[in-house]
């Protein structure tokens, strides 16, 4: 019978089947981080299990670690406990931890492709729902809680019903200044924030395979935002040229053996898929949030829509929520409203090929004054590239420091937040009401819009600024 | 974590959908929070109580267990904080007509009932608790249902929480039970499958 990927890649891993029809699916992979894990730890010790496979774990520190100043000591702030207890973790059941400073060390999602650690064709889970982002390497891979995280590190398995398949066709050129992250919220505002559930998405078509993979990343960082539980990409050359040559890839002739077999795990042609979606690439535009999900967008060159255009009761309700929220008023041309903010970053858009969109668009410009606008890298390595790249430079030039690698203002919990009522432009992922601290207002844009942002001082897209001249 | 089989009571109407865990948990009260699964009731939905009208301050719900909340509860962050944070405020079932997966997902290693009801039965259980605040519903695990009143309403629970939850069973003691079957998938795993301490590949 002809499979998906995902089914592939599920079926590869089946341990075993309970009563309840539940899967016993072994994990390949499994990431931590410091701010979701301290209870996990602290039960295993009580009940006196171990880890069972620690060379299968790999810990990082971005949620609370700082950006700007990394050189302070974290004793006594607010990350300290966390990065306490994850050091203390880490050590006692022998997990490699990149910890503050360590030159691997990066947003959790970003880290793993950039190792080579995420691989097609394997399972891979982290407590943390953007984990979605791996299947862009061709994996399973999906957001866990911390008692699941309890039960990968004592088993190394997860017992799972078995998701079902959307495919997500999208076909065609993108027109320029469109990026993987319009097309995520144009599918986003199509299916809804809770479209995808149940589901794992795999994205097709000519647009898909054309794109590089950290756009592919983006894509399926996003899924969780749609409510999927996982999202992929089955792998292709793209994906086997990225993964030539990294750290955790085999060279030579076994890099020939590893590629036939991550080839195996592609979707049958004809493979049937419970759900169908299709996107024309050529009809999207930038989009940028106007509400509190990620389902409330509207491309960048239209207005805030008024409630009454929702024919749903309860998403007329929420639009109006939203709108008080947002302090927006219905009509009013997005890109006339003035930003206090631009946050660009996190494990949806903080990748080399997002900082070199923000730094092509800031050459030779200077970003509109009163503007607080963080810069934040996904990782250590995505910073020395900009650095060998000379992007530092361009950035400076237009006053924007590179700051360090961390999930900073994406949830706002490191201490790097914006005041009350600040209204923000943001490359992350979340718009709900106080995800980049209490009161903030966020708009969801790709790392274009974010850049033309900046420079504005209103919500723009780069070809705005050219108008501008 | 308590069998529940039965229970009763009081129960609030959340006339709201779309409640993510952000909302059930603000990622800010994290920082202080302590590093166990209790000791959180005053973070649920902090930033929504600080408004005296909303209607966990109101005190006809004082005490309340059951949570009747809009469609799409739970969804968002993976943080299990949320689930804590209702079960320690004494929430021991949430009705809704459909749940984030995660966060559906980390209910019932802690004993809480995330039970899926239409969204018209919702409704009529929003209209019933708001005419009669404080009033007390019946969630019988073993039949699915919900009473309040006269009335009865089927509710859809996955046959595996609905064990764990009645018999409080600990998954991991179950799944370690099956420690040979493990062990025989990892001997046909590939070996070539990457090492996170494997430096020989650097
Ligand atoms: S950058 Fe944001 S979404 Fe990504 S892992 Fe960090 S907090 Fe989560």
């Amino acid at each position: 019978m002809p499979k998906t990927a995902a089914d592939k890649i599920w079926d590869a891993h089946v341990v075993r089947t309970d009563d309840a029809d539940r899967d016993l699916l072994y994990i390949d992979l499994h990431l931590l981080h410091e701010a979701n894990t301290p209870v996990a730890f602290d039960n295993l010790r009580a009940k006196r299990r171990t880890v069972r496979r620690p060379e299968l774990t790999l810990g990082t520190e971005d949620h609370v670690t700082p950006t700007i100043d990394t050189a302070q000591d974290l004793t006594g702030t607010v990350a300290g406990p966390f990065v306490a207890s994850m050091r203390r973790n880490c050590a006692e059941f022998g997990i490699e931890l990149y910890e503050l400073g360590h030159a691997s060390r990066g947003i959790v999602h970003v880290i793993g492709p950039e190792l080579g650690l995420s691989q097609p064709g394997s399972t891979i889970v982290c407590c943390d729902s953007h984990t979605t982002t791996h299947g862009a390497m061709g994996a399973l891979a999906f957001g866990i809680g911390t008692s699941q995280v309890e039960h990968v590190l004592a088993t190394q398995t997860l017992p799972m019903t078995r998701m079902k398949n959307m495919r997500v066709t999208v076909e065609g050129e993108l027109p320029a200044g469109v990026s993987a992250k319009d097309v995520a919220l144009a599918l986003i505002e199509k299916i809804g924030t809770a479209g995808g559930q149940g589901h794992v998405i795999e994205y097709q078509g000519s647009t898909i395979r054309a794109m590089s993979m950290e756009q592919r990343m983006t894509l399926c960082n996003m899924s969780i935002e749609a409510g999927a539980r996982a999202g992929l990409v089955s792998p292709d050359e793209v994906t086997f040229a990225y993964l030539a040559g990294r750290r955790h890839v085999p060279t030579g002739e076994a890099f020939n053996a590893e590629k036939e077999h991550w080839a195996q795990f592609v979707s049958d042609p004809d493979a049937v898929f419970d759900r169908e979606v299709r996107l024309d690439a050529g009809a999207l535009s930038p989009r940028v949030t106007w509400g509190t999900n990620p389902g409330q967008t509207v491309p960048l060159n239209s207005v805030v829509p008024t409630p009454d255009s929702f024919t749903d009761p309860i998403e007329r309700a929420a639009a109006e929520r939203a709108l008080a929220y947002m302090a927006l008023e219905p009509g009013t041309a997005m890109g006339s409203i003035p930003v206090d903010a631009v946050f660009i970053g996190s494990c949806t858009n903080g990748r080399i090929e997002d900082l070199r969109q923000v730094a092509e668009i800031w050459r030779g410009r200077t970003v509109a004054s009163g503007l607080q606008v963080h810069l934040s890298p996904g990782s250590e390595a995505v910073r020395r590239q900009a650095i060998d790249e000379g992007l530092d430079k361009v950035f400076a030039a237009a006053g924007v420091p590179l700051h360090a690698p961390g999930c900073s203002m994406c949830v706002a919990i490191n201490g790097e937040v914006l005041a009350p009522g600040m209204r923000t432009a943001s490359t992350n992922n979340r718009n709900f009401e106080g995800r980049q601290g209490p009161g903030v207002r966020t708009h969801v844009v790709s790392p274009a819009v974010a850049a033309a942002t900046a420079v504005a001082g209103r919500l723009a897209a780069p070809c705005d600024l050219q108008l501008e001249g | 974590m308590t069998p529940l089989i039965t229970h009763t009571g009081i129960a609030v109407p959340l006339r709201r959908d779309n409640v993510d865990t952000d909302q059930l948990y603000p990622a800010q009260r994290i920082l202080n929070a302590p590093q166990t699964r209790t000791g959180h009731a005053d973070a649920l939905m902090a930033d929504w109580r600080e408004d005296p009208d909303f209607v966990l301050n109101k005190p006809a719900y004082d005490g309340a267990s059951v949570l009747v909340a809009g469609r799409d509860f739970g969804t968002g962050s993976s943080r299990e904080w949320a689930v804590w944070a209702l079960a320690d405020y004494g929430f021991r079932v949430v009705l809704a007509p459909r749940f984030g997966d995660i966060f559906r997902g980390n209910t019932a290693e802690n004993g809480l009932v995330a039970g899926e009801m239409s969204e018209a039965d919702i409704e009529e259980l929003w209209v019933w608790l708001e005419d009669a605040p404080g009033s007390r519903i019946e969630v019988d695990l073993e039949r699915r249902t919900v009473r309040c009143g006269e009335s009865r309403y089927d509710f859809g629970y996955p046959e595996h929480f609905r064990q764990r939850v009645m018999r409080g069973l600990d998954e991991i003691a179950l799944t370690l039970e099956h420690a040979a079957e493990i062990k025989d998938f990892e001997a046909r795993r590939r070996v070539t499958m990457p090492r996170v301490t494997d430096r020989a590949a650097r």
